[in-house]
């Protein structure tokens, strides 16, 4: 086998100095019946050609990969991969290290990291941000159990409906085992499709533990944040602004700005390829202080023996290895190389780039609204939105398969999520999308009528 | 020195004096230093001309005024930065890696070649399922090829990593006797446990009962019988546990666990141990988590991403989370209807990206393959630690599986503390083992050579480990004050706790 540089020469020599005669006498202990049944029966093992033959076989059967003009969003985004960052985090100097326990041997990782929580601070305008979760819905209900912790004789949560699904349900788990606290369902308004402001204010009495919102949100529709934030602050409780397009954050005004108390969110779209979801980056940034009740790792800088500026990880004390059952959270592996890819990605994109680049994001998907306006296509909401937007058709399902049929994957449909939106598909415009596309789509959703 | 049980001499072992980067400036400044007004990375396509800008099209209610301090470099700066940071990382591929419970083992390339194939890289998590078959498929044979590895009757691939993967458990087990109208509260898990179990339970919603090993490092089915109630829920046991060491009442632990009501989790992060030679399925396991990112080889990321797959016996698969596949007239598609489902604990589909990876990396091997790594893995941790004995005993009688867990009365004689050897194993090019882990053993190193690493490379080792054990006796000083040869001394970690400066700040002009 390739990857096991031992020779039989060299196992002898090695089981001589142990002083066995083989390998079965050192597993002679593991029960009988278990060995006998142990054997695993799978094919034998190939070449690496025949491997790669097997695996492009199978990448062939994905279509929806490279022949079609896609639309897809709905939380997971489309953007142009820069060749540095691969080139960076195929490094194996990256790539085949483990979590900076030994700060003398990890201060590539342990720097990388703390530029990331820099970066990650800078765009939400928060205090601290951790060295990664695992995605943005894990990150959100992360967000919400610190949050418990922060104000534990609180006893509702209000998330609103225009929150991702997956994230709702995310969050719906992580709380399930947790007695005593009451989810609320917060509504959007039908025609803005932003937070519903007066259901918002009938909640928020003094059991409202914390408010979560998308910023912007399922639909992209970016969030009056600021006056739900003071809504919720009047009455004592907190707010998790949540975004899954972290691009956006170049552009709009910082939930931080706004008054956030916790920011979660998604950072695929800084590097990281869709890759039929995951692994994603998972993001979250506080006050400081709420420091001690945040989840996850943080890097520090401090000093060595010499002096000199050193990073390593600290306040571990909050963490699972050191704190067992009494930890802020279990999480233990994170998704460290995804975040050293937005680290790259966004020092690539840099201080103008990033809002360049937010900015042509709006305008393509404004483009795509024009081009469906001018066919009579009309947008299911009316509230500003950044790149996603829901768009009314009389037939959504026929639609879908017919622009399919000419190659276009031209969104998501509603309904199965949303039953009071069966009309909706989500359109996502990114700046992968060319022009001449958008005003394909439109035609031929146009045609689809 | 001691030489009872020596091999071969210790072979004139001196570790590098100079810094091994001495070409590499020692400190590479932070990227936000390295910036220049004005300076960028990238070249967007320009705009229409005429055409309204985007900040023009939200208004100034909605945007921000400025990236305040984010930072302006050319492309080449940027690259060359990383790349200089990269410099300063120990990794497997680089270096020994023997960190316990971790599996550093070699990271086949080719795994990461065809992760990044356009059909796996670009497909979108909803893109129609007559479109992402292969996906599918993927998910399906590895879904089959870890039934077959573990015992079980169901996997799930959807946890991030090994500590969702253990919530995720637990919160099926937790369904399970919800299901039957019990309101289970306790989970037992061994004192030598990782601390992630702990943790899980009690986001879990679950009390923790320690069950104290004994003396030689195991269970006791009898400690079990104690604890075993009617408030047991399921108990989480580590096998091979934490010492490396096979449960050897792991069976009869199963059987008690079972007539009182309550389920057998193994947490599989010792997979590596076990392959060819038990299945956690035959054990009595009802919940097995595995970690993709240790045993099945997909790159560590300096701390994730991984794949935390669970597998579960039948009775509990109603339970699993997320969506599931299931195969139709046309082909698989995700079958979003199960009313008994714990839910979702992230979006889409699992790790994908880890999946390819892992699946790449099983059918490589094949079944004898795996078999082979882990005996091969066997017979490497013995070896390390018989090699050792005379000056790092084993803390147990018992072979070792994957990894062993070696003691040292050094402190007391010497001072020289279990960190500080860990420093100076750097100054071999050395990356150390787990240290202090477990707690039930006073200044453990735990050592997991893994399958993949040369004798050669295992015999540089044992001679390094035994010269700090004689400059720790004639020299203990130079142990004290390692790493002498790294870019940076000591570094100062009470420090970066006491006053936590967690991110870059501009200074005031």
């Amino acid at each position: 086998m390739r990857f096991i540089p031992h020779t039989a020469a060299q196992v002898a020599a090695m089981l001589e100095t142990i002083e066995v005669a083989n390998v079965t006498d050192l597993i002679s202990h593991v029960p009988a019946r278990l060995r006998e049944l142990a054997e695993i029966k799978l094919d034998p093992g190939r070449s690496e050609a025949e491997v790669v033959s097997e695996l492009r076989a199978l990448a062939a059967r994905n279509q929806g990969a490279s022949d079609y003009t896609s639309f897809l969003g709905g939380g997971y985004n489309r953007h142009y991969i820069p060749a540095a960052v691969r080139a960076v985090t195929s490094r194996a100097e990256f790539a085949t290290s483990y979590t900076p326990y030994q700060a003398e041997a990890s201060q590539g990782t342990t720097q990388a990291i703390f530029e990331f929580q820099t970066l990650i601070t800078q765009l939400t305008a928060m205090d601290v941000a951790n060295a990664s979760m695992y995605d943005g819905a894990s990150a959100t209900a992360e967000a919400v159990l610190m949050a418990r912790r922060l104000k534990p004789k609180r006893k509702t949560i209000a998330v609103s409906r225009a929150l991702w699904p997956d994230y709702r349900d995310t969050i719906r788990t992580y709380l399930s085992a947790l007695n005593g606290i009451e989810i609320l369902e917060l509504p959007f308004d039908d025609q803005t499709g932003t937070v519903d402001l007066g259901a918002l204010t009938d909640m928020a009495g003094e059991e409202l533990l914390c408010v979560v919102l998308g910023y912007p949100n399922v639909f992209g529709v970016i969030e009056p944040l600021r006056t739900a934030i003071e809504i919720a602050h009047r009455a004592g409780a907190l707010v998790v602004s949540a975004t899954a397009e972290a691009l956006s954050l170049g552009l709009l005004k910082a939930p931080g700005e706004l008054g956030a108390d916790i920011v979660a969110g998604e950072g695929q779209s800084f590097g990281l390829a869709v890759e039929f979801g995951g692994p994603g980056l998972g993001f979250l940034a506080a006050r400081t202080e709420h420091l001690r009740q945040m989840p996850g790792r943080l890097v520090g800088q401090t000093r060595d023996r010499d002096g000199r500026r050193a990073f390593c990880l600290t306040l571990a004390t909050r963490e699972q290895h050191i704190r067992r059952e009494r930890a802020t959270s279990n999480i233990c592996t994170n998704h460290s190389l995804c975040a050293l890819a937005a680290t790259v990605y966004l020092s690539l994109m840099g201080r103008q780039g990033l809002r360049e680049l937010a900015e042509r994001n709006v305008e393509l998907a404004h483009e795509a609204i024009d081009a469906l306006a001018a066919r009579g296509l009309r947008r299911r909401f009316s509230g500003p939105i950044f790149n996603e937007f829901a768009l009314s058709l009389p037939h959504p399902v026929d639609a879908l398969a017919w622009a399919e049929q000419r190659r276009i994957l031209a969104g998501i449909a509603l309904q199965p999520q949303y039953p009071e939106l069966g009309d909706s598909i989500l359109i996502s415009v990114t700046e992968v999308n060319r022009g001449a596309e958008l005003h394909r789509l439109a035609a031929v959703l146009a045609e689809a009528r | 020195m001691a030489t009872a049980g020596r091999i071969t001499p210790i072979v004139a072992m001196k570790p590098k004096t100079e810094p091994t980067t001495a070409t590499q400036p020692t400190q590479v400044p932070l990227i936000f230093e390295l910036s220049s007004e004005g300076r960028r990375g990238t070249d967007l396509e320009a705009r229409t001309a005429g055409s309204k800008s985007g900040a023009e099209i939200l208004g100034s209610e909605l945007c921000r005024t400025d990236l305040a301090g984010f930072p302006e470099l050319s492309e080449p700066q940027v690259l060359r930065h990383f790349l200089r940071l990269s410099q300063a990382n120990f990794a497997q591929a680089l270096q020994f890696y023997p960190l316990g419970s971790c599996t550093m083992k070699y990271n086949p390339v080719v795994n990461d070649e065809m992760a990044a194939l356009e059909g796996f890289a670009s497909i979108h998590p909803l893109t129609p399922a007559h479109l992402a078959q292969g996906a599918f498929e993927l998910m399906a044979r590895l879904e089959a090829a870890l039934v077959e590895i573990t015992g079980m009757d169901a996997i799930s691939l959807h946890p991030a990593a090994g500590a969702q993967g253990e919530l995720t458990g637990l919160l099926v087990m937790r369904a399970y006797h919800r299901k039957r109208g019990e309101n289970r509260h306790q989970v037992i898990i061994p004192d030598t446990a990782h601390g992630t179990n702990p943790a899980s339970c009690t986001l879990a919603g679950f009390e923790v009962l320690v069950a104290r090993s004994n003396s030689r490092g195991f269970l006791d089915a009898e400690e079990v019988r104690r604890l075993a109630g009617p408030d047991v829920a399921a108990m989480m046991v580590t096998n091979p546990n934490t010492l490396g060491l096979f449960e050897p009442e792991i069976c009869e632990i199963a059987h008690i666990l079972h007539a009182q009501g309550a389920l057998l989790y193994i947490d599989g992060a010792n997979m590596n141990a076990l392959m060819g030679v038990a299945k956690p399925g035959h054990m009595g396991a009802d919940v097995v988590q595995l970690n993709l990112h240790k045993t099945f080889s997909t790159p560590h990321g300096g701390g994730g991403p991984g794949a935390g797959p669970i597998g579960v016996k039948q009775v509990l698969e109603p339970f699993l989370p997320g969506p599931r596949l299931r195969h139709a007239e046309r082909g698989w598609v995700f079958d979003e209807s199960r009313p008994d489902s714990i839910g979702r604990l992230r979006s889409f589909h699992g790790n994908f990206g880890m999946l390819v990876r892992a699946y790449t990396y099983i059918l490589a091997l094949g079944g004898d393959g795996l078999a082979d790594a882990s005996r091969n893995a066997i017979v490497a941790a013995n070896y390390v630690r018989k090699r050792l004995e005379h000056c790092f005993p084993s803390a147990s009688p018992q072979p070792s599986m994957h990894e062993c867990v070696l003691e040292h009365d050094l402190e007391s004689r010497t001072g020289v503390s279990t960190l500080e050897i860990a420093k100076r194993l750097l100054d071999f090019g050395i990356h150390p083992p787990t240290i202090y882990f477990p707690l039930v053993v006073k200044g453990a190193l735990m050592i997991e050579p893994t399958e993949t690493e040369s004798k050669e490379v295992l015999d540089h080792f044992i001679s390094a480990m035994e010269c700090i054990h004689d400059e720790a006796l004639n020299d203990p000083q130079t142990v004290k004050n390692a790493p002498h040869t790294l870019r940076l001394s000591r570094v100062d970690e009470a420090e970066a706790a006491r006053r936590p400066i967690l991110r870059w700040q501009a200074k005031p002009d």
